[in-house]
């Protein structure tokens, strides 16, 4: 399927209408101080983030003696980078063995976002194995067995309805008979409030734990850029059962901003590892703060 | 809970409105900035909540109201009540074509819940007394046509398929056909999720409506979305003009404001809400029940009938 794709993502459209706040006016004043708020709010920051974010930009702008609404680009932009940068944390582990598990709500891009990292980590040279560990949805597994033969990729299935630690258990035997360098587990959609599903999440990487300790872990959650604050809530509970590592936007190809995943890396120090922005296998982009936010203002 | 400290917060903003005898435009501009943070929390479109609350508050200062005995609970009535209002007032119904045969066909951005909700309106169409039978249009998700099959089985309802065919068009007109010669009453076509600003996917949609003239085309939105649910909402109405919008996964704590945008940006009723993965969870949709969620107003409603 060929998309027309936009792949400026989130920050370069963020910039553009910053750009034009910003560049379009002769003077800095409480004006321009809404219209920037508002590009804030309606990027899906949330409340408090755009909050902190103003009034730090408010202090930057009396510190360093700013009249000009241009000059204070580089101020906006060093206060997100300082959000979002996390170092070496917004890259996954370069260990192996690696177990990676990827979690999140229902609908956010799971089972693709695998085919994408696996793709792309067989394309570094490393040997790559699913578990098919999402038993409940309708056709869950053939979705990713699918992507697996795409890619060369072998998954480790059981039947719907199946016990998803099971999958788990059989797929850590196979891929250490195997030596594979990285186990990629696909979990069921479930929403955070859940609980009983939640409690089966810490099963899974409870069963991880034990048989497989000497791999190194990566349990990412899955965040879809069109969410709005109910995002923050899902970072919260996510990370309370499963210890997040990281977490990765989706859909940013789209219109929708993202820009919840700036409250999430605040809120709860979490660095953000990959963008998804598409349905194909190389539609994943390494997360860099850096280039990212150098990118906000590039007029 | 991220919304709980903000309901808390309105319902303090509107409890000293109460306890104030007479009300000063200050008053009510304080309330204002409390509800409008609150509809943002609730993510509310921007645009809307601007809106939203300039009307809110010109019918608050008008003379009846401030010179009402009971100012503040005037205030919170019309909040209220214009809030229900946005959200559709009285509600909709699913309409079925009076010729009696009813094609409806799904639409949505990708993961909404499309594929899902066909099997519940499956299940709902059989409660409801009619035949209903679903349509794989899906041609590009790995496996979205077995995940249909499946559905189908649970709810026990044919699904027409075409492994061969990668055409939603012919797809959907052969299965058209083949529902009226089976006798059945209801096509329900899924297809496949997509972004509304995708030319030629959105050009695919255009064309199963022109061929196979569905009576009604229901938008999947998903009540998690964001700020970006009017772009989306928009984006499907203009190029399919569509009928109602059904919200899913209102089962967790999402507040689901994009409802309220998404009615408001359409003009479109709400038919349907999803509450689970199951084939049963599927509800009709109250506005007034939605209103007072998104202000997290269950309290302040028993505030208005102390008064
Ligand atoms: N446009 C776009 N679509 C995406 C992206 N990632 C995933 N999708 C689509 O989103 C839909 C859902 O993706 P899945 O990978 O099945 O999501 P999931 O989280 O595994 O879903 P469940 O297992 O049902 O919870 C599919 O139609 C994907 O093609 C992305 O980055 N951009
Ligand atoms: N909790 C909850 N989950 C839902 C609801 N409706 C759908 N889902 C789940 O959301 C995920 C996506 O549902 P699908 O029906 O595959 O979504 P879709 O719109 O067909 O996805 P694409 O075809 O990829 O665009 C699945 O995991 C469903 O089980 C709901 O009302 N509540
Ligand atoms: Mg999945
Ligand atoms: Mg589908």
């Amino acid at each position: 399927m060929s998309l027309t794709k936009e792949r400026k993502g989130f920050f370069g459209r963020l910039s553009e209408r910053i750009g034009d706040a910003l560049f379009m006016r002769q003077k800095i004043d409480e004006d321009m101080m809404d219209e920037i708020e508002e590009i804030l709010i309606t990027s899906d920051i949330g409340m408090d983030t755009t909050e902190k974010i103003m009034n730090e930009l408010r202090e930057y702008i009396k510190d360093n003696m700013i009249t000009l609404p241009k000059n204070i680009k580089k101020g906006l932009t060093d206060i997100i980078i300082r959000l979002i940068d996390k170092g070496d944390r917004n890259k996954l582990s370069d260990k192996t063995p690696l177990v990676i598990m990827m979690i999140g709500i229902n609908g956010g891009g799971k089972t693709t976002t695998i085919a994408k990292l696996g793709h792309k980590l067989k394309e570094e040279g490393k040997t790559v194995m699913f578990a098919a560990a999402d038993t409940f949805r309708a056709a869950a597994g053939e979705q990713l067995a699918i992507w697996g033969d795409r890619i060369g990729v072998n998954t480790v299935m059981h039947q719907e309805g199946a016990d998803p630690s099971a999958v788990i258990f059989d797929a850590i035997q196979s891929a250490k008979a195997k030596g594979i360098d990285v186990l990629i587990c696909d979990t069921a959609g479930r929403l955070q409030t859940k609980k009983n599903l939640m409690t089966e999440l810490e099963k899974m990487n409870k069963v991880v734990s034990r048989e497989y300790p000497e791999a190194d872990r990566e349990t990412l959650l899955v965040l879809d850029a069109t969410n709005g604050k109910n995002a923050i809530s899902q970072a919260k509970e996510f990370n309370e059962v499963a210890e997040l590592t990281g977490v990765v936007i989706t859909k940013l190809d789209g219109t929708a901003k993202g820009g919840i995943a700036i409250t999430i890396a605040d809120e709860f120090d979490m660095p953000i590892k990959y963008l998804g922005v598409g349905e194909g296998m190389e539609d994943l982009e390494e997360f860099n703060a850096e280039e990212f936010a150098g990118g906000i203002f590039n007029e | 809970m991220a919304f709980e400290s903000l309901s808390d917060k309105l319902q303090g903003t509107f409890k000293v409105l109460k306890n104030k005898g007479v009300l000063t435009e200050k008053d009510v501009d304080e309330a204002m900035r409390q509800v409008k943070l609150a509809l943002l929390e609730a993510d509310v479109n921007f645009k809307v909540v601007k809106e939203f609350v300039a009307d809110v508050k010109e019918k608050c200062l008008g003379e009846e109201v401030m010179k009402s005995l009971t100012p503040a609970q005037q205030v919170i009535k019309i909040v209220n009540g214009e809030l229900t209002d946005l959200m559709g007032g009285e509600g909709a119904k699913l309409e079925y074509d009076p010729a009696g045969f009813t094609v409806i066909m799904m639409a949505g951005l990708q993961g909404t819940g499309k594929t899902t909700t066909c099997g519940k309106l499956a299940n709902f169409l059989k409660e409801s007394g009619k035949k209903p039978m679903l349509c794989a249009c899906d041609v590009y998700r790995p496996a979205a046509i077995d995940q249909l099959e499946v559905v189908g089985k649970a709810v026990n309802t044919p699904v027409y398929t075409d492994r061969k065919s990668k055409d939603p068009v012919k797809i959907a007109k052969a299965a058209k056909k083949e529902a009226e010669l089976k006798g059945f009453n209801v096509l329900i076509v899924d297809t496949a999720g997509r972004l509304q600003i995708d030319e030629e996917l959105m050009a695919e949609l255009e064309n199963i409506k022109d061929k196979v003239k569905p009576y009604q085309i229901l938008l999947v939105v998903d009540a998690l979305t964001g700020q970006d649910a009017v772009n989306a909402a928009k984006g499907f109405n203009e190029r399919l003009a569509i009928d109602g919008i059904i919200m899913t996964k209102m089962d967790g704590d999402a507040r689901g404001g994009a409802a309220l945008s998404a009615r408001k940006v359409t003009g479109k009723p709400i038919l349907f809400m999803g509450t689970g993965e199951k084939y049963d969870a599927l509800e009709a949709f109250h506005p007034d029940r939605m209103a007072s969620r998104i202000l997290g107003m269950g309290d302040m409603l028993s505030l208005i009938e102390s008064a």
